[in-house]
């Protein structure tokens, strides 16, 4: 029997038992549908963390020598931070040694931070991102100003109190009056603000806009880090090669400077967007490994339904075997007829498991920030799934039809 | 026109063409002239340890264009007889030639094949898909036999036309009398052009006119050289073939021409 009429038969055996067909796929639809929706989420938030969250704490191309890691996605044990903790701290000492290695082309900036109470004449004093850094960050990060200007070499050279501030700062510090040109008070100190830094977002409910930027040697810098220490150095380079290699020229400084011998470990850190995003890697496999676990076991009940249900068929359909045989139907013909039957039933099970799980992942990227996405790799996964967990449910139904003695069947009622 | 073929017992031959030598010598010679030839034909089941005979040796030959009934009380191996000529079953011993080809020592799926090709059944109970149109289940042999979805429905057609049913042909099984419904039957079983009509108990669910009508289409299917055999428990229908084979109790009784039976039967 030709494929087509086979499938055409299958469609109309579907339709005229509407009700069974539906609750024969149910196993397979929602199997298909937590497929689709629990990678689609998976790969939402792995966009989300990738761009949003790492892309937005961490240059293109960048390292920051640090002396122990800031982004810590994942569980760090007891050992580690005892170690972390007796790390050297970066100095400021280390900056000309280390950037004085680099090629012309790396853009490198220095870089503390800390929280620190602001206040000004509009607003409750409040706790505030303070960072204290050279110009070159501004590159690095990419950031740009909606109103004003940063600040130049020369006010970082000379400490001059002038700040950039973030959306959320001019939000509640300066509501409703343009905040370049007026004061704000950074732990007591008196700042001018110069400029508004553009929109940055948030993610994981974490604004990235509630932040002041001033020069790295103004006042500031006594309360983000005690004297002579720094946070990091933000080291740009133009490709990911270049990177790597001036990571090991940082590397062989740095060693040097902490005199450490070669057997010892650094005991300063080189953090990445992917050192930073490798947690979230490992944990991401973990993810779409139950995201296809979970759903598998959908699919298996969901098999042994239709192979019930295909084997109910088989008995109810005794007769019709008996006739399609005496009118010369072979075994492959019957064989075909059944397995194609029970395709086309868990494909369309299959079917409707992609639309509600495309519609799962549609609801879950409204009601929460992550841009939950449907991967085209899991729609056609999804669909080979149900062909063939049609197939392996079908082929025992189907061969004990093939396999009816003609008289036999034509009798039965 | 009775032939009988006696044993031959000869073994050792092995080749289709030795054996259809040696068929020959009893005076028939299997070929597209002799449709069906059986020889020795036995068929024994096992029913739970017992034995069951139902055919102790059947030889029979049927010409093309021959209209035959076969008879018999219930028991007497009729069923089993059609069994084997309508190829759904195998002969536990004995040849069966159909159209000059032995067919008793084919495989499953190469029955399958002659069913399609040379036999069109038509039943007692009709044996419709209940669900597909009377087109449709004309169309069923030919789907079998490959023939592409538009010729298949031209011939379908044209097959239910010859049978008076040209009208209702998207109509499903329960929408039609039980006479429409062995016609379908009856479309289905010539839509390929079998070399046997072969009909088990045709009128047995139909009342008296309406069996009438049924033996007429026969009749004139007959008439137009089509080869039937009917398995048949009533006389007055079996009255209506131009040969009659009796069996009892797994042989041939009698063999009778038409006439000669009814005179018999007292018809």
């Amino acid at each position: 029997m030709p494929f087509l009429d086979a499938v055409r038969l299958a469609l109309a055996q579907i339709r005229v038992q509407k009700l069974k067909s539906f609750f024969t796929l149910l196993g397979v639809m929602i199997g298909v549908m937590f497929l689709i929706a629990v990678v689609s989420i998976v790969e939402g938030m792995g966009r989300y963390m990738e761009q949003d969250l790492v892309g937005k704490l961490m240059g293109v191309n960048t390292f920051e020598l640090r002396h122990r890691p800031n982004i810590n996605l994942g569980d760090v044990d007891q050992a580690t931070w005892e170690e972390y903790r007796r790390r050297p701290r970066i100095r400021e000492s280390d900056v000309q040694p280390v950037v004085g290695t680099l090629p012309p082309s790396a853009r490198w900036a220095v870089f503390s931070e800390d929280n620190v109470t602001i206040s000004s004449a509009y607003a409750r004093p409040r706790q505030v991102r303070a960072q204290n850094v050279t110009p070159g960050y501004f590159e690095i990060k990419k950031l740009a100003v909606v109103s004003g200007r940063f600040f130049s070499e020369q006010e970082n050279a000379l400490g001059t109190p002038v700040v950039v501030i973030g959306q959320d700062v001019k939000d509640h510090f300066f509501p409703g009056v343009d905040p370049v040109g007026r004061q704000l008070r950074i732990g007591d100190i008196p700042y001018d603000v110069i400029g508004v830094a553009e929109k940055q977002g948030s993610a994981l409910g974490i604004s990235f806009d509630k932040f002041i930027v001033a020069p790295y040697d103004s006042p500031v810098k006594r309360l983000t880090n005690r004297h002579g220490v720094i946070d990091a150095i933000m080291i740009q380079s133009p490709t990911a090669q270049a990177m790597t290699a001036n990571m090991e020229v940082v590397r062989q400084v740095m060693r040097g400077r902490h005199k450490l011998r070669p057997a010892q470990p650094d005991n300063f850190s080189m953090q990445t967007s992917e050192s930073a995003l490798a947690f979230w890697n490992k944990l991401k496999g973990y993810l779409v490994m139950a995201g296809i676990a979970l759903p598998a076991i959908g699919l298996v009940v969901g098999s042994i339904v239709i192979m019930n249900i295909m084997l109910v068929a088989v008995a109810e359909r005794t007769r019709e075997i008996g006739i399609r045989k005496s009118l010369g139907a072979r075994r492959r013909d019957i064989l075909a007829q059944f397995l194609v039957e029970a395709a086309t039933l868990s494909t369309a099970g299959a079917g409707f498991g992609i639309a509600l799980g495309v519609g799962l992942a549609q609801l879950v990227a409204t009601l929460s920030p992550l841009p939950a996405s449907v991967a085209p790799w899991s729609v056609g996964a999804a669909v080979l799934l149900g062909a063939g967990v049609g197939i392996a449910a079908g082929v025992y139904p189907a061969s004990r039809a093939s396999r009816l003695d003609p008289i036999t069947a034509l009798r039965s009622e | 026109m009775s032939t009988r073929i006696e044993p031959l017992g000869e073994p050792g031959l092995s080749t289709t063409a030795e054996r259809r030598a040696v068929v020959g010598q009893a005076g028939v010679t299997p070929s597209k002239d002799w449709i069906i030839v059986t020889r020795g034909l036995k068929r024994e089941y096992d029913m739970g340890g017992e034995i069951v005979r139902a055919l102790r040796g059947v030889d029979v030959a049927i010409r093309r264009n021959e209209y035959v009934a076969i008879m018999g009380p219930s028991g007497s191996g009729k069923s089993t007889l059609m069994n084997l000529i309508g190829c759904l079953d195998t002969p536990t011993a004995g040849e069966y030639w159909l159209n000059g080809d032995l067919v008793s020592e084919k495989s499953d799926d190469e029955l399958a094949r002659v069913r399609n090709r040379e036999i069109g059944f038509v039943f007692q109970t009709f044996n419709l898909l209940p669900r597909a149109t009377a087109l449709h289940n004309v169309e069923l042999p030919l789907v079998y036999a490959g023939v592409p979805s538009a010729e298949r429905r031209r011939r379908a057609r044209e097959a239910l036309e010859r049978v008076q049913l040209g009208e209702r042909v998207l109509h499903r099984p329960n929408e039609l009398s039980g006479g429409q419904r062995q016609r379908v039957a009856i479309a289905r079983a010539l839509v390929n052009n079998p070399s046997i009509l072969l009909a088990d108990e045709p009128t047995g669910n139909l009342d008296s006119q309406t069996s009438e009508e049924i033996m007429k289409v026969f009749e004139e299917l007959a008439n137009q050289g089509q080869t039937v055999i009917m398995v048949t428990h009533e006389q007055d229908i079996a009255a209506h073939a131009r040969r009659v084979i009796v069996l009892r109790d797994g042989v041939i009784a009698t063999d009778d021409r038409g006439e000669a039976f009814a005179a018999k039967a007292g018809l």
